[in-house]
């Protein structure tokens, strides 16, 4: 970066940067210290064992779960996606790229609504799935389905912009010396488009192991069932117990930091 | 681009194979997972009357939650464009030590799960917590009032302002800040009519883009908040309160409410952030 010839005065330049650094600090550094502080203020014993406890080992298992479900099935659909609205010209597109971007601006609690709309005991669907017996609601399809809804373009649109700046010039070059579209695909571009794409995979899966307000309309606040990590931590911290709360939820700060770190260094390679 | 564009049906002629299954599965996959659950919304409330919606979506602690909601939003937002516009200029143009770290750790709202936040923001700015303290004995209460709803969400709309402000502050041209300079200008009257007016349609895009976040957010806000009705209850959290209490119809209809000015925040986001794009000195 080259520096500005005229720039502010020293002082100035001093006075500007520890305001933000304040900024930062107050906001942002000290909460997130906050969380690895309370949860190890009692110890590393209570700390460990506040982890390993029966509740806590399920919140985590399902949070897994949910992730190892949710990843790769909008991992698929932003590939999917992404193909379409970047190789392609076609009417519509603008159209489809703003749907797709459609939960982003819908607030959590109302992606949770509308699957109780959908499939609880009052919805659309709820009478019927009673009569076959089929818990969605309040059980873990639920969840899966809230988790996929909320992360749903995180893929797509990180691909969308890197396909279309890659342009089609290397596919139809390997088409024309005779590849089929599935060599195409995985000897030209997905290598292309790898970093992008493991950049839009680990967003996602930061989001589906850490939405709160979506999850927490659909679960139904069952202990050892259908309680995430997220919601694990309400339910500790609303309990007064503070230690377990945090210990919970440093797994999450980490898993925040190790996406930052991972983000970073992606963003260095693409 | 293509030089020539020929259409064959609504598609441009491609060598390229997959285009119909690949669009096929995006549309099918939209529509059952998003498009379909969110015209529930729509179905839902069409149960409704007018004036039956309109008695749901003005009863007063409706009411009280939306002006808690868009005032606090707007604060957060507000702080957000200060001061994150300071971020993102010291990021850009000043070296300090540290600076790296800084930099990505300003994603940490958009990494961090908002619940941890909020039990986080909740402890750090409690009466007996690490900031808390330093503002109890000033007789500034943060938790479970109004100011920390703002504080979450200023918390939860900082990186958008400085993630959208960056690059166009990155490619500023310095010329015409030395223009400004060689034409006796000094820095005061260089940034208030030379920088801001170029960075302003993407500072206003940041401000929405926080505002629009923070009206819907929810879990860094409901630990903060205290949640008392007509006081520290909002929107997002009338809607739980309400299906807790099984009445869908009356969720429905303030999500409706939500969704609307959601959508009509996001069409004024595209309209800026094309503004910004036409003002670019290319």
């Amino acid at each position: 970066m080259s520096t500005p010839i005229i720039t502010e005065k020293k002082w100035l330049r001093i006075l500007l940067t520890s305001i933000s650094l304040l900024f930062m600090s107050l906001f942002l550094l000290v909460p997130l210290g906050t969380i690895f502080y309370a949860a190890l203020q009692k110890g590393l014993l209570l700390y460990v064992t506040s982890l390993i406890e029966p509740d806590a080992l399920a919140a985590i298992r399902l949070t897994l779960l949910t992730a190892t479900i949710a990843v790769p099935i909008n991992l698929i659909f932003g590939v999917c996606a992404a193909w379409a609205i970047a190789k392609f010209n076609f009417i519509g597109k603008q159209l489809l790229i703003t749907l797709i971007d459609l939960p982003f601006t819908v607030s959590p609690v109302i992606s949770g609504l509308i699957f109780v709309l959908l499939f609880g005991a009052q919805g659309f669907l709820g009478p019927w799935l009673i009569q076959h017996n089929i818990k969605i609601l309040f059980a873990v399809p639920g969840i899966v389905l809230a988790t996929i809804f909320i992360t749903f373009p995180y893929v797509a649109r990180e691909l969308i912009p890197l396909m279309q700046a890659q342009g089609n010039d290397q596919e139809e070059a390997a088409l024309t010396l005779g590849a089929n579209g599935w060599q195409t695909f995985f000897h030209i571009t997905l290598p292309n488009i790898r970093w992008g794409l493991l950049y839009g995979v680990i967003l996602l899966n930061a989001r589906a192991m850490g939405e709160f307000g979506a999850v927490s309309v659909v679960s139904g606040h069952i202990r050892g069932l259908t309680n995430t990590i997220p919601l694990h931590v309400e339910i500790l911290y609303n309990e007064y117990n503070f230690v377990a709360a945090f210990a919970m939820a440093s797994i999450l700060a980490l898993l925040a930091l190790f996406t930052l770190v991972a983000k970073t260094v992606v963003e260095w390679k693409l | 681009m293509e030089p020539l564009i020929k259409f064959t049906n609504i598609k441009e002629k491609s060598v390229l194979p997959g285009f119909g299954i690949t669009v096929g599965f995006t549309i099918l996959y939209l529509s059952l997972m998003v498009l379909i659950p969110i015209s529930m919304l729509f179905i839902k409330t069409s149960a409704l009357t007018w004036p039956q919606f309109w008695e749901v979506i003005s009863a007063p602690r409706v009411v009280a939650s939306y002006r808690l909601s868009f005032g606090a939003s707007l604060l957060g937002a507000l702080i957000n464009a200060v001061f994150g516009f300071l971020v993102a200029w010291v990021l850009v143009r000043y070296p300090f030590p540290g600076k790296k770290i800084i930099d990505v750790l300003v994603d940490l709202p958009f990494a961090l799960p908002t619940a941890v936040a909020g039990i986080a923001l909740t402890t750090t700015y409690a009466s007996n917590g690490v900031l808390g303290r330093f503002l109890e004995p000033l007789g500034i209460k943060a938790v479970f009032s109004p100011l920390g709803v703002v504080i979450a969400l200023t918390f939860i709309g900082l990186p958008f302002v400085v993630r959208t402000l960056q690059p166009v502050l990155q490619d500023l041209d310095p010329e015409i800040e030395e223009a400004a300079a060689c034409l006796g200008a000094n820095r005061f009257k260089t940034f208030f009519q030379v920088i801001l007016p170029a960075v302003f349609p993407a500072l206003m895009t940041g401000f929405a883009l926080a505002f629009a976040r923070a009206l819907g957010e929810y879990g860094s806000v409901i630990f903060i908040s205290g949640n008392m009705p007509m006081r520290t209850e909002i929107t997002p959290l009338l809607m739980i309160t309400k299906l807790e209490q099984y009445d869908y119809t009356g969720a429905t209809a303030i999500a409706v409410v939500m969704l609307v000015v959601s959508f009509s925040l996001l069409l004024t986001i595209n309209l800026l952030q094309w503004w910004s794009h036409e003002d670019q000195p290319n």
